[in-house]
């Protein structure tokens, strides 16, 4: 590994001696569990019985063929490191994780395609994205090459005393912060993330909102994802973006720029809770009956790039939580990237992909149908 | 006759229409708009069955706004909330009646 090696000492250091981010879980890596392994999760999920008509049903039987569109987002995951260990994670990210982190020469050969694509967006997540050692160098980089930046942030990693002065960084790269908040209310937030996240979560909405952010103010575009706190599908997204609205502004006194409601993925840690709760049969069957055909045309892996932190290339980043590399003929490398190639691919899917067609579809962009 | 509920019934509440199927489609579109966001949304409208499912006391309706509270972004505060709001007007409908009893006592009592 050749990123900044005592940068990365002083940030793992950070993140042990950090006793106010509350932690929910432990990671499947750290409690040696089979389901850290990507054969493990996906045999378990082709193991789920779901039959419709008494015949096995595949994603491909309900989706039929789709392929790509336009390469709109460049997605980044610089790795599984996070301040945080949620329930639902389906990084399986947790402060242990660095074994799992982009290195300096990966980051270059990221910061060279960014030069070269023509996506409009580059979407930077992890893990905790922010905790990066050259983070702040892989943001310049795109915005410098006139994308749209978008970072996906836990909320309580901009308390911690390393990250002071971001939020107006931010600002001043109109970087749009994209933050994962599961409810509006405390009780779900903290069941998912860990008792207290939900006050740490306001409080870093109030410093977010006191730099312009969530105001309706371009260039400062503050973002909730919310995700079910349970084996269910999201809310309505028009619906729940009011309610959240009215709620966290009259308890709260915060406000927010658009809501996202996402469906949680039958994968890592998620996968492992429906697993040890009893859900995960039920919840597949859920995810099948409520297949949406309308989903199948915004599916993500239609207009995204997924990088892995070791460069590795994939359709989504639930893809390459599974190891499901993208199918392209010169290797699916970072490296070797070309954008011709990449639309004639066909789209790698799985059983998990029901995750993002169930209901009013769900996306790293929110509802999709 | 197995018994009086059985799970299963919920999942096929649909084969009620299988008879007379004109009033079961007239009441089954009624009962979808009900439930639409309108003036209320459809988080609220399911907290409201979900205290009415628990006043009548049905259990494949407490079964079904369970899930559906909790898939309309209700978190279990607020569904324990409208619980106490049937609890409140069942009880409270048991003691109003009392202004009867007090009414007769007062009438035949020296």
């Amino acid at each position: 590994m050749s990123v900044a090696t005592a940068t990365l000492q002083n940030i793992t250091e950070d993140l042990a001696n950090d006793r106010r981010t509350p932690r929910a879980d432990r990671t499947l890596r750290r409690r040696c569990s089979p389901l850290a392994s990507t054969a493990e999760q996906l045999r378990v999920l082709a193991a789920v019985p779901i039959e419709q008509k008494s015949a096995r049903v595949e994603f491909e039987t309900l989706a039929g063929k789709f392929g790509p569109a336009e390469l709109e987002i460049f997605q980044v995951n610089v790795g599984k490191l996070c301040n945080m260990t949620c329930r639902h994670c389906h990084v399986d990210a947790g402060p242990d994780r660095v074994d799992a982190i982009m290195s300096d020469a990966i980051v270059d050969q990221v910061i060279a395609a960014i030069g070269r694509t023509r996506a409009h967006t580059v979407d930077i997540t992890g893990g905790a994205p922010e905790l990066h050692p050259r983070f702040r160098d892989l943001v310049e980089a795109a915005v410098a090459a006139g994308k749209h930046v978008m970072d996906r942030c836990n909320l309580t990693v901009l308390l911690l005393p390393r990250n002071k002065g971001l939020i107006d960084w931010f600002a001043e790269h109109k970087v749009e912060v994209v933050g994962s908040l599961p409810h509006y209310r405390r009780r779900n937030t903290d069941a998912q993330r860990g008792e207290g996240v939900f006050d740490r979560s306001i409080e870093a909405m109030r410093l977010l909102n006191a730099a312009g952010y969530g105001r309706g103010v371009p260039g400062r575009r503050l973002t909730l994802v919310s995700n079910p706190a349970g084996a269910f599908l999201g809310a309505s997204q028009a619906t729940a973006e009011r309610e959240w609205r009215q709620s966290l502004d009259r308890e709260h006194g915060v406000t927010f720029d658009r809501l996202f409601v996402l469906n949680n993925m039958p994968i890592s840690r998620f996968l492992d809770w429906l697993q040890r709760s009893g859900n995960l049969e039920a919840y597949m069957q859920k995810l099948v009956q409520a297949f949406n055909p309308a989903a199948v045309s915004g599916l993500m892996c239609r207009n995204t790039l997924s990088v892995g932190w070791d460069g590795s290339l994939y359709d989504c980043d639930f893809n390459q939580m599974l190891g499901l590399e993208i199918a392209l003929p010169d290797g699916s490398h970072i490296s070797k990237f070309d954008e011709a190639s990449w639309h004639a691919r066909p789209i790698v899917t799985a059983r998990h992909c029901f995750g993002c067609t169930a209901g009013a579809g769900s996306s790293c962009g929110g509802q999709t149908a | 006759m197995p018994g009086y509920y059985n799970t299963q019934h919920l999942a096929d509440f649909g084969k009620i229409a299988d008879v007379q199927p004109e009033l079961g489609k007239k009441f089954f579109d009624y009962y979808a708009s009900v439930f639409a966001d309108g003036a209320l949304t459809a988080r609220e409208k399911s907290l409201i069955a979900l205290a009415v499912a628990h006043a009548v006391q049905c259990p494949y309706c407490i079964d079904a706004y369970t899930q559906d509270c909790q898939q309309k972004g209700a978190d279990f505060e607020q569904m324990t909330e409208a619980l106490h709001v049937a609890v409140a007007i069942r009880g409270g409908a048991s003691l109003v009646h009392g202004m009867q009893m007090r009414e007769q006592v007062q009438k035949l009592g020296m």
